[in-house]
C-alpha cells in the first residue's frame, strides 16, 4: 500500500507569520469562531450549575501540587503496583526511547499495525511517524483524530483534533479517502453527523476486530493501586483498550494522583471543562492485568521528554497540572481566531504557548525562532486563568518564558535586534523625566509635523514601529504633556 | 490624606486630557492631589515583553518617586496591576541578583497604596455619584486588566450608571480582548487587528456616539482602528466622561 508521507508540524513558520496564513482563511475562521463560541456557552453553563466550583479548582491544583512535590516516590510506587498487577513498566527518557520500546513490543508480537485510542502524548513524541517508519500502520480510532489522519492534516485543537473542519468538508475526506485505508465510505454519504458517524464506527469496526495491538495515552493514573485510567465520548477508547491482545500505554509522569479518592475532584473538573458534561460518557480504568477478561499483556511506558526541566522551573512547573481539557483554547481569543495549527506543536493554544517552549527547553538555553514566538502568542487578556480548572497562571508563565527569550537570546541574532534597540531607547528615555521631557517635546514637534488632525498615518521603521499602522492609526503626541501642563498651571490649581 | 497621582507614561504624552480630568474631578469631590514630578513609568511594557532588567530603574524610580504618600491614584488598570503585582516580582529578582538589595522593602512600601481611580472613588472615598453630567450614548469596554487581573468588577458601571444624561448601551463579548496586548499589537499585529475587527463591529453596532474605557492603552488600538476606518465615534477616558458637567463636552 502505498501511502503519502505524513504531516508534521516541523517547518511551521515563527507565530505571526503561521497566523497570518490562518487568518486569511475565511472558511477557517467561520468554522473556529461558531465551535468555540458554542463550546464557551455551554462550558459556561455546566460550570455554573456547581457551586463548590472555585473549591473544586483550588483541590485539582493542590492535589497535582502534591504530585509535584513527591513525584520519584510516587513513581516508584505506581511503578511497583503494576508490576505486582502484571503489567510491565518502562521509563523513556524522551521521544526516541518511548517511540523505540513501542516499535519493540509491536514487532516482537509480530503485529504490522496498531489501533490507537486518542493521545496527546504520543502526537508529542510523533509516534505514528515512528511507527510508519518501521511499516507499522496505526489507526486513530477516536471520530475527530480519524478525519485529521484520511486528511492527511495536522490536529489543531486538544480535545477536538479536526475543529477547523465542517461537516461538507468531513464528507468529502471520508468520500474520497476511506477506500483508501479500509472499508469505504457508502457511495451516497450525505453531510448528516449521524450518516458521518455510521461510516466512521463500520470502518473503524473492521480495525478493532483485526488488530492485536492497541496503544493509548493516559488520562490519570492512581499511585496507590497502579491504575490507570482514561476518559472518553465515543466508546472507541473502550474497544482499544479491552478487545487487542496486548496493550501500550504511553504516559507523561505528570499524569499520576496519588489516591483513588482524588480522582473524585478531576472527573468532576474534568468533563465539565472540556466537553462541557457532567460526565463523560465512556470512563475505563484497569490495573495490570486480568486473565481472561481484556488484553493479556499491559506495557506502561513512562515519559519524561523534558517533563523534568519543567519540574525544576520554580514558575514554569504549575504547567505540569494540566489535564488537557482545552478550556484555555476555547476561551482564547487569539486561538478563536488563528486556530491550532498556528502553534507548530500538537499543543495548541495558550497551554501549547507555555508548555511547548519549556517541553523544547526554554528554561535551560536557546530556542529556535519559531518556540520562542510562542510566549508572545497572547495578548495577556487572562481568560485562560479563569477558565483553568487546575489553576495554571497561564499569563505568569508567558511572561516568566518571555524574560526567559530575553535573557538567553536566541543563537541567531548576533547583531541587537529592532525590538532590543526601541526597547533600550524607551528605557533610556523613561529613566529621568528630564529625558522624559525631552523625548516629548521632540515627539510633539514630529507629530505636528507628519500628523494631520491629530492623527498619525503611518511612520517609517522596523515592525515593531511600523506593525502599529498596518490598520491603525496613532494619536499624535500631545503638544503640551501632562507634566508641562502641570509646571504651567496644574498646580497652581487654576482650572484645567 | 497626602495622594498622588500616577498619571502613565501614555496618558502623560499620548493623552494628558486623561490626567487634567482626574485633577479636576478629584478637586471637585474636595481632595488636592499632587503630581510628584520625578515618576515617568511603571515598567509594564518593559515587564510584559520580558525586559526584566530594564525595568528595575523604572521600579526603583516609581517607589522613591511616590514614597511618603498616603494614596496613589491612577487612571490605569493594567498600570495598577503593574504596581501591585508585577513589580514585586522586579524588585525580587533585582535583591537576588544584587541589582538593588534594599528594593523589595521600597516597593512592598508602595505598591498596596497604589489605587486605580474606579477604585478609589467607589472604595476609598465611597462615591458613585460624581456630580457628572454627560448626554451621549456610551459603549464601555470593561478591559481585560480590569476585569480579569484587577477585578475592579462593576465599579465603572456603577460610577457611569449616576452620570446625568447618559445613556449606556449594551455591547456584545463586551468582556472579549479587544487585541491591543502592549507589544502584542506590534509583535503579532494581524492577529491584534482581527480582534481589534471584531471588538470594532461590535462597537459600531451598537450606535454609540462615544467609546469609554478605564485604560488608555486599549482605547488607543480602537481609537487607531476608528480613525483608520474614518468611523465618528468619539474615544474618551472613564476620566474625562467623570469629570464633565452642565454645557461641557
Amino acid at each position: 500500500m502505498t501511502r503519502q508521507p505524513l504531516p508534521t508540524f516541523a517547518g511551521t513558520p515563527p507565530f505571526p507569520e503561521a497566523a497570518k496564513a490562518a487568518l486569511a482563511d475565511g472558511q477557517l475562521r467561520t468554522n473556529l469562531a461558531h465551535a468555540t463560541s458554542t463550546i464557551r456557552t455551554k462550558r459556561a453553563r455546566a460550570v455554573a450549575e456547581r457551586d463548590d466550583w472555585e473549591a473544586l479548582r483550588l483541590a485539582g491544583a493542590a492535589i497535582k501540587d502534591e504530585v509535584l512535590r513527591d513525584l520519584p516516590a510516587m513513581l516508584e510506587r505506581l511503578e511497583q503496583e503494576v508490576a505486582a498487577a502484571g503489567g510491565v513498566v518502562h521509563w523513556a527518557r524522551d521521544a526516541a526511547e518511548a517511540n523505540a520500546l513501542v516499535v519493540s513490543i509491536v514487532r516482537t508480537a509480530g503485529a504490522r499495525e496498531v489501533v490507537k485510542v486518542k493521545s496527546m502524548v504520543t502526537q508529542e513524541i510523533e509516534l505514528n511517524e515512528a511507527l510508519a517508519r518501521e511499516g507499522i500502520d496505526a489507526w486513530e480510532t477516536d471520530l475527530a483524530e480519524l478525519i485529521v489522519q484520511l486528511g492527511h492534516d495536522l490536529p489543531s485543537h486538544i480535545l477536538v483534533p479536526a475543529i477547523h473542519r465542517n461537516r461538507r468538508e468531513i464528507r468529502d475526506i471520508f468520500t474520497a479517502e476511506m477506500g483508501q485505508v479500509g472499508r469505504p465510505a457508502p457511495a451516497d454519504l450525505s453531510d448528516a453527523p449521524r450518516e458521518l458517524a455510521e461510516a466512521a464506527r463500520l470502518h473503524l469496526r473492521e480495525k478493532f476486530l483485526r488488530a492485536r495491538v492497541a496503544v493509548s495515552g493516559a488520562n490519570f493514573a492512581v499511585a496507590e493501586t497502579g491504575t490507570v485510567m482514561v476518559v472518553e465520548s465515543e466508546g472507541n477508547g473502550r474497544m482499544c483498550l479491552t478487545l487487542p491482545e496486548i496493550l501500550i500505554t504511553v504516559m507523561g509522569i505528570e499524569k499520576l494522583v496519588p489516591t483513588w479518592q482524588d480522582l473524585e475532584v478531576f472527573l468532576q473538573l474534568l468533563p465539565r471543562s472540556s466537553t462541557a458534561e457532567r460526565m463523560n460518557p465512556y470512563t475505563t480504568m484497569w490495573t495490570g492485568v486480568t486473565p481472561g477478561d481484556g488484553p493479556r499483556a499491559f506495557h506502561l511506558i513512562l515519559l519524561d521528554n523534558g517533563r523534568t526541566d519543567v519540574l525544576a522551573d520554580r514558575v514554569g512547573r504549575q504547567t505540569l497540572r494540566c489535564i488537557r481539557c482545552s478550556a484555555c483554547l476555547n476561551v482564547c481569543p487569539v486561538y478563536e481566531r488563528t486556530g491550532g495549527r498556528a502553534y507548530g506543536s500538537p499543543y495548541p493554544g495558550p497551554i501549547g504557548a507555555i508548555l511547548t517552549p519549556q517541553l523544547r527547553g526554554i528554561v535551560r538555553g536557546p530556542v529556535d525562532a519559531q518556540t520562542a514566538s510562542l510566549p508572545y502568542a497572547s495578548s495577556l487578556c487572562g481568560a485562560c486563568f479563569d477558565a483553568c480548572p487546575v489553576r495554571i497562571d497561564i499569563p505568569e508563565v508567558l511572561v516568566h518564558l518571555r524574560a526567559r527569550v530575553v535573557e538567553t537570546g536566541s543563537p541567531h541574532h548576533r547583531l541587537p535586534t529592532s525590538e532590543q534597540l526601541a526597547i533600550a531607547a524607551a528605557g533610556q528615555v523613561l529613566r529621568t523625566p528630564r529625558r522624559l521631557r525631552l523625548a516629548q517635546a521632540f515627539g510633539a514637534l514630529g507629530g505636528w509635523i507628519i500628523g494631520r488632525r491629530g492623527w498619525i498615518r503611518r511612520l517609517p521603521g522596523p515592525p515593531i514601529v511600523s506593525g502599529w499602522f498596518r490598520g491603525r492609526d496613532l494619536r499624535a503626541p500631545a503638544r503640551e504633556p501632562f507634566r508641562a501642563w502641570w509646571r504651567r498651571s496644574g498646580r497652581h490649581g487654576k482650572p484645567p | 490624606m497626602r495622594i498622588a497621582l500616577f498619571i502613565t507614561c501614555f496618558n502623560d504624552t499620548l493623552a494628558p486630557e486623561v490626567g487634567r480630568a482626574v485633577v479636576r474631578l478629584l478637586r471637585r469631590l474636595g481632595h488636592e492631589v499632587d503630581f510628584p514630578e520625578a515618576q515617568t513609568c511603571c515598567g509594564q511594557l518593559h515587564f510584559n515583553t520580558g525586559y526584566r532588567e530594564a525595568c528595575v530603574p523604572l521600579v526603583r524610580r516609581f517607589a522613591d518617586a511616590f514614597a511618603g504618600y498616603d494614596v496613589v491614584v491612577t487612571p490605569s488598570p493594567s498600570c495598577a496591576v503593574m504596581v501591585r503585582d508585577q513589580q514585586p516580582v522586579v524588585a525580587a529578582m533585582a535583591a537576588e541578583r544584587g541589582l538593588d538589595p534594599s528594593l523589595p522593602e521600597r516597593v512592598a512600601a508602595v505598591s498596596p497604596k497604589v489605587y486605580e481611580l474606579t477604585e478609589f472613588l467607589v472604595d476609598t472615598l465611597g462615591v458613585t455619584d460624581v456630580g457628572a453630567t454627560f448626554r451621549h450614548r456610551v459603549a464601555f469596554h470593561p478591559t481585560c486588566h480590569s476585569v480579569r487581573l484587577l477585578h475592579i468588577g462593576d465599579r465603572p458601571r456603577r460610577l457611569l450608571g449616576e452620570v446625568r444624561g447618559l445613556t449606556l448601551v449594551d455591547l456584545a463579548d463586551a468582556d472579549q480582548c479587544c487585541g491591543f496586548g502592549g507589544t502584542f499589537a506590534v509583535k503579532n499585529p494581524d492577529t491584534s487587528l482581527a480582534m481589534g475587527a471584531d471588538k470594532v463591529a461590535a462597537i459600531l453596532a451598537t450606535g454609540a456616539e462615544v467609546l469609554t474605557a478605564a485604560d488608555t492603552s486599549c482605547l488607543l488600538h480602537l481609537g487607531g482602528m476608528l480613525s483608520r476606518a474614518g468611523s465618528p465615534v468619539r474615544v474618551l477616558h472613564l476620566a474625562e466622561i467623570l469629570a464633565s458637567v452642565e454645557g461641557a463636552a
